[in-house]
């Protein structure tokens, strides 16, 4: 553990508020406060962060329709966010994408993804561009399990291969692919070992662990950045909410969830690990928890008073100029 | 007849035609649920529940549980279809459709020209489409006027649950490809279905009302809208003409143009954005067709040239509505 004392606090503040997000989310959609399709991101903080705390403003990611917890890592305004997700005016994007297309191009959020490996073509343009600006940058594109069976996603693998591109692909394997077991799914033996068959540098690791993920991520991305070329990396982790919020999840084990939240939990194992090496005291943590949980009550509480959007918004941002 | 839901109908209808004829396979994502789960198969029967016990009584081979590769469950619906199968793919939201775009443009709706007549590519795909549930530009879109557009390809749309039988028994049993669009609004409408073997022939428009002051076309969720916005004009005076064409591909043009001429009035509502849409298409035919009978301008009640946002707001505005439709109606009848 080579963190200093506010990298740990930063991570575990990022973690938090993603985590207290995604159960403010679970709430009030069962409520029905909030409408449309919300995926949550509840038990994988540990990878976006881990990944994000590596990365620069200027740097770029890609996500998916589990996407909060990317937008969050990579910086998007908290308050934003939560006023998107109610479909407010003043949201990130003005309450026209909602959770499925939170984005935010001042930080480098190229976008969370309806469509299913919809990202990782675009993270590899994003690398083209980083590659031709020659600033170091690099761009990263999260997915799921699922999406490692998209078509464009081998496409555009490949086209950063053949082009050495800055372009890191993370996969976050939570073992469903929506509905259907990923083992069920993916032929080969793991994503991992697909990936390797364009000759790009790939890991697997375990994503329950934040300094697990940051240390692999700090590695790949360094050589990234060094004009090495695409790598990837595969994380075991978990969902603890469903694929969409009001999935029976009946395709789950009677007690995976529970187990996972036991003995899985990012956010616990990383409390363990920093407060038994002394790093940091649960005095120091339950302080952050204390201010995230502040930050996420203010977020709701604007986002609930907000004004919605005017009805002639609709066909405003259709064009830059029509 | 029995009451049931346009889910429940879809269900029966595919439970039937696989019991009818072993050639007729469904493949999709999630069409099973669960496969490869501790929870195992079974589990969903498809995110709107419509492939629901396929599984149990026809098993995995018939009953596939795809990875999320819309491509290749187009591409392999067709293959399998060249082949002598009639398979019946999902693809979970019509939005979907951009991804195996060239499986179908390219590929299942050209076989039959290009091979001179030769081959036949039975294959069905279901896809749930249509705005109103705040899903936002990429799970709301209406994308038939994008299909219908491509020759070889039959474009279904039924809007109650006799239609989703009958228009559902008729596209699997046809040897043509047929995209069949599902109202994701209109899962859970009940009505009556007729038992047994059902089926809605392709291009015969259901007539829905009758009326002697304005044609009104529809598809979809926007039949209802059109009923609504009619009936609330009936205390005034005002009757339509409502025709739900039920199929884009092939369209009833006759059914169109002559209620046309019977009213002289034609309004089109349909979900899309009004750019080379299904509501352009008909307006210009009765244009060309039956202008001498025209008493006004034919209006389209369309969304605007824009994606589907996500606000409840913006929604709304994006959508026709009853009331929306109404105003138009009043104004087409008043045209003097």
């Amino acid at each position: 553990m080579q963190l200093a004392r506010e990298e740990l606090e930063q991570a575990y503040r990022q973690m938090k508020t993603i985590r207290d997000f995604e159960d403010h989310l679970h709430r009030e959609i069962a409520k029905g406060t909030i409408g449309g399709f919300t995926h949550l991101y509840g038990g994988q903080e540990a990878i976006a962060v881990g990944v994000c705390e590596n990365l620069r403003d200027t740097d770029y990611i890609t996500s998916t329709h589990r996407g909060h917890g990317h937008c969050i890592a990579k910086g998007c305004d908290v308050k934003g966010m939560m006023k998107e997700l109610y479909g407010r005016a003043d949201g990130l994007c003005k309450g026209k994408g909602g959770s499925m297309h939170v984005a935010d191009m001042d930080v480098g959020m190229l976008g969370a993804n309806g469509i299913v490996g919809g990202g990782p073509p675009l993270a590899t343009g994003a690398a083209l561009a980083a590659k031709l600006d020659a600033q170091g940058g690099v761009a990263l594109s999260f997915g799921g399990d699922g999406s490692c069976n998209q078509g464009p996603v081998f496409e555009s693998m490949n086209i950063a291969a053949i082009l050495n591109l800055p372009s890191i692909y993370v996969y976050e394997n939570n073992r469903y692919s929506e509905h259907t077991g990923s083992s069920y799914v993916i032929a080969s033996e793991s994503i991992a070992s697909r990936v390797e068959g364009f000759g790009i540098h790939t890991v697997k690791a375990n994503g329950f662990d934040f300094f697990e993920v940051h240390e692999v991520m700090k590695e790949l991305i360094a050589l990234a950045r060094e004009g090495k070329g695409p790598c990837a990396v595969e994380f075991e982790t978990t969902r603890f909410y469903g694929h969409f919020e009001g999935d029976p999840q009946n395709y789950r084990g009677p007690d995976e969830v529970k187990n996972d939240r036991e003995n899985n939990d990012c956010i616990k194992i990383f409390r363990s690990k920093v407060t038994e090496a002394g790093l940091l005291s649960d005095e120091d943590l339950d302080k952050i928890d204390n201010e995230v949980g502040e930050l996420i009550e203010q977020s709701a509480e604007e986002a609930a008073a907000a004004p919605v959007p005017s009805p002639e918004e609709v066909t405003t941002d259709v064009y830059v100029s029509y | 007849m029995a009451k049931m839901s346009y889910r429940e109908a879809l269900t029966e209808t595919l439970h039937q035609e696989m019991a009818n004829d072993e050639n007729v396979i469904v493949m999709g994502e999630d069409v099973v649920g669960g496969t490869g789960s501790p929870g195992g198969p079974e589990a969903i029967g498809g995110v709107f529940g419509v492939t629901g016990g396929l599984y149990g009584k026809f098993g995995a081979g018939r009953v596939i549980d795809m990875p999320i590769s819309e491509a290749g469950i187009a591409g392999t619906a067709a293959g399998a279809a060249l082949a002598g199968k009639r398979p019946v793919a999902e693809i979970m939201f019509a939005d979907f459709i951009g991804l195996c775009m060239d499986q179908l443009m390219n590929q299942a709706a050209k076989f039959r020209y290009m091979f001179g007549g030769k081959a036949t590519c039975p294959m069905v795909l279901r896809t749930s489409y249509g705005a109103g549930m705040q899903a936002a530009s990429q799970h709301s879109q209406s994308p038939h006027p994008m299909v219908t557009a491509i020759p070889g390809l039959k474009v279904a749309m039924p809007s109650t649950a006799a239609d989703a039988k009958g228009l559902l028994t008729t596209a699997i049993r046809d040897d043509d490809p047929t995209i069949f669009f599902e109202h994701k609004a209109l899962y859970g409408l009940q009505g009556e279905v007729p038992e047994g073997d059902y089926l809605v022939p392709f291009g015969k428009a259901r007539v829905v009302s009758e009326g002697t002051d304005c044609t009104l076309v529809a598809t979809g969720r926007m039949v209802s809208f059109c009923e609504d916005a009619a009936n609330s004009l009936a205390a005034d005076g005002i009757s339509c003409d409502i025709l739900d064409p039920r199929t884009t591909s092939p369209l009833d043009e006759d059914a169109i143009l002559d209620s046309v001429e019977k009213t002289g009035r034609l309004i089109v509502v349909d979900e899309t954005p009004p750019r080379c849409s299904f509501a352009a298409d008909v307006a210009a035919l009765a244009a060309s067709e039956v202008f001498s009978s025209l008493k006004a301008p034919i209006k389209t009640v369309t969304g605007p040239h824009s994606p589907v946002p996500f606000a409840k707001e913006l929604e709304t505005a994006f959508l026709p509505s009853p009331l929306k439709i109404k105003t138009v109606i009043e104004q087409t009848v008043k045209y003097s």
